[in-house]
């Protein structure tokens, strides 16, 4: 028996888009990186439904893979609905959509599994993924 | 300006709480109605330096913000080795022992988040002693959004951890400056303080069902809140103000958490109404009791 897998809106296929660029914006930004120069983790990040995969070493994303990869571990995850995502980007974004525990708190989003190198590392996290606000902006404007 | 210096002048006061002295670090300006300025868990006095400054309100009223013991410059009375944790009683021990060791008469009582939950406090139980009193960041209760054990552990970066977390509860329109400024505070606090704070936030300062019995004819209350306070939410100050009869409620625009420090210009336009209003009522009481 064969499916075809639902292809996501044109809103979520921009916020994959976005969440793709990471890595890249993220070599643009050597004090972020500096600030996780001891992280070394596997995690689960982006939106609900099309998470990637994060390799991260000393800082860098050097891995970003969308799930699901056959048997891969993540130690943490923090997933967020793509209309988190979009309002999380946005250059002023609205209250209570402004910050990762803001979306956890109004359940947009979910943070799941071992959450030590996410809290060791929480504001590494908040800034890193906030890099695409800028982009993101500029691209739906 | 090189050479600048401010008017602020920082001194300290030995005040007995619950039977142990304490050397209470505090700092102040201006002459006339005395206002007191409570910082919230885990900061310190710094938080109110703009207020400190103001050239306008320091001409009618004399500014003090003190540090908390365990807090900024008040070391912790002794070093028994014993975890921090403040609760509603002591919060409220200290506030009316520093004010009485001051001799201040009738204070206004501005306080922010911690300081504006204890601001109701005083509103239930001491408010013939207060002229007015003003909550920012405040409400009966708030929902918890994060586990409080992660602020104190060896594994993890205190300072690091409590600024990162309180980071998301300043407005996106804050001045890069003030939010690093408001965040460094929360990076130089000692171990289990903020965690020690928030115990009587989270656990024992529970004031739900308490606030109706507020009378604001005998203490006016002014509760304002920043729309991006996702901790104490203006929702969660405005159902707290239902409950009480004449408090006055001010949601402030592109303010969060912190709006005396991370935005002092914005909280200015918000606080110096009340102020004003504080300033009125004072002196057409006064004139009432010449008359």
């Amino acid at each position: 028996m064969t499916h075809t897998t639902p292809s996501p809106h044109a809103a979520d296929a921009a916020v994959i888009k976005a969440f793709a660029a990471i890595p890249a914006l993220l070599e643009q930004a050597p004090h972020l990186v500096s600030r996780g120069r001891y992280l070394d983790c596997e995690c689960l990040l982006g939106p609900v439904d099309h998470p990637f995969h994060a390799s991260i070493r000393s800082g860098r994303i050097v891995e970003l893979t969308p799930a699901p990869v056959l048997m891969r571990s993540w130690r943490f995850s923090y997933r967020a609905t793509p209309t988190a995502w979009t309002e999380y980007w946005k250059p002023e974004p609205r209250p209570g959509w402004h910050d990762l525990l803001a979306l956890t708190k109004r359940k947009e989003a979910v943070l799941e599994g071992d959450l030590y190198p996410f809290m060791a590392h929480l504001q590494y996290f908040k800034d890193m993924l906030a890099l695409p606000r800028l982009q993101h902006a500029a691209a739906v404007s | 300006m090189n050479g600048m210096i401010e008017p602020i002048t920082g001194r300290y006061v030995h005040v007995e709480i619950g039977g142990e002295m304490h050397r209470i670090y505090f700092e102040e300006n201006g002459a006339g109605i005395p206002l007191v300025c409570l910082h919230t868990a885990g900061s310190d006095g710094r938080q109110w330096r703009h207020l400190l400054a103001d050239k306008e309100f320091s001409r009618n009223f004399r500014i003090i913000a003190f540090d908390m013991p365990w807090h900024g410059k008040s070391n912790p009375a002794s070093w028994t080795g014993e975890e921090y944790r403040l609760t509603t009683a002591r919060y409220t021990q200290t506030i009316r022992a520093f004010c009485a060791a001051l001799k201040l008469e009738k204070p206004v009582v501005m306080g922010c988040s911690i300081g504006g939950r204890i601001v109701l406090n005083l509103a239930i139980d001491h408010a013939a002693e207060f002229r007015a009193l003003i909550g920012l960041e405040a409400a009966d209760f708030q929902a918890p959004w994060y586990d409080t054990s992660w602020l104190n552990r060896p594994d993890v970066h205190g300072g690091e951890v409590c600024a990162a977390l309180v980071s998301g509860l300043i407005a996106p329109q804050s001045p890069h400056a003030s939010r690093d400024e408001t965040l460094w505070a929360y990076k130089q606090g000692g171990p289990g303080v903020f965690k020690g704070d928030l115990y009587f936030y989270r656990v024992d300062g529970d004031l739900r069902g308490r606030v109706e019995n507020i009378d604001t004819s005998v203490c006016p209350l002014y509760l304002l809140t920043g729309e991006y306070d996702f901790s104490c939410t203006p929702e969660d100050t405005k159902r707290t103000a239902a409950a009480i009869g004449g408090a006055k409620v001010t949601i402030m625009e592109k303010l969060g958490h912190f709006p005396m420090s991370e935005n002092p210009e914005q909280f200015r336009r918000y606080i110096a109404p009340v102020l004003g209003e504080i300033l009125k009522q004072s002196i057409s009481s006064k004139q009432g009791e010449h008359a």
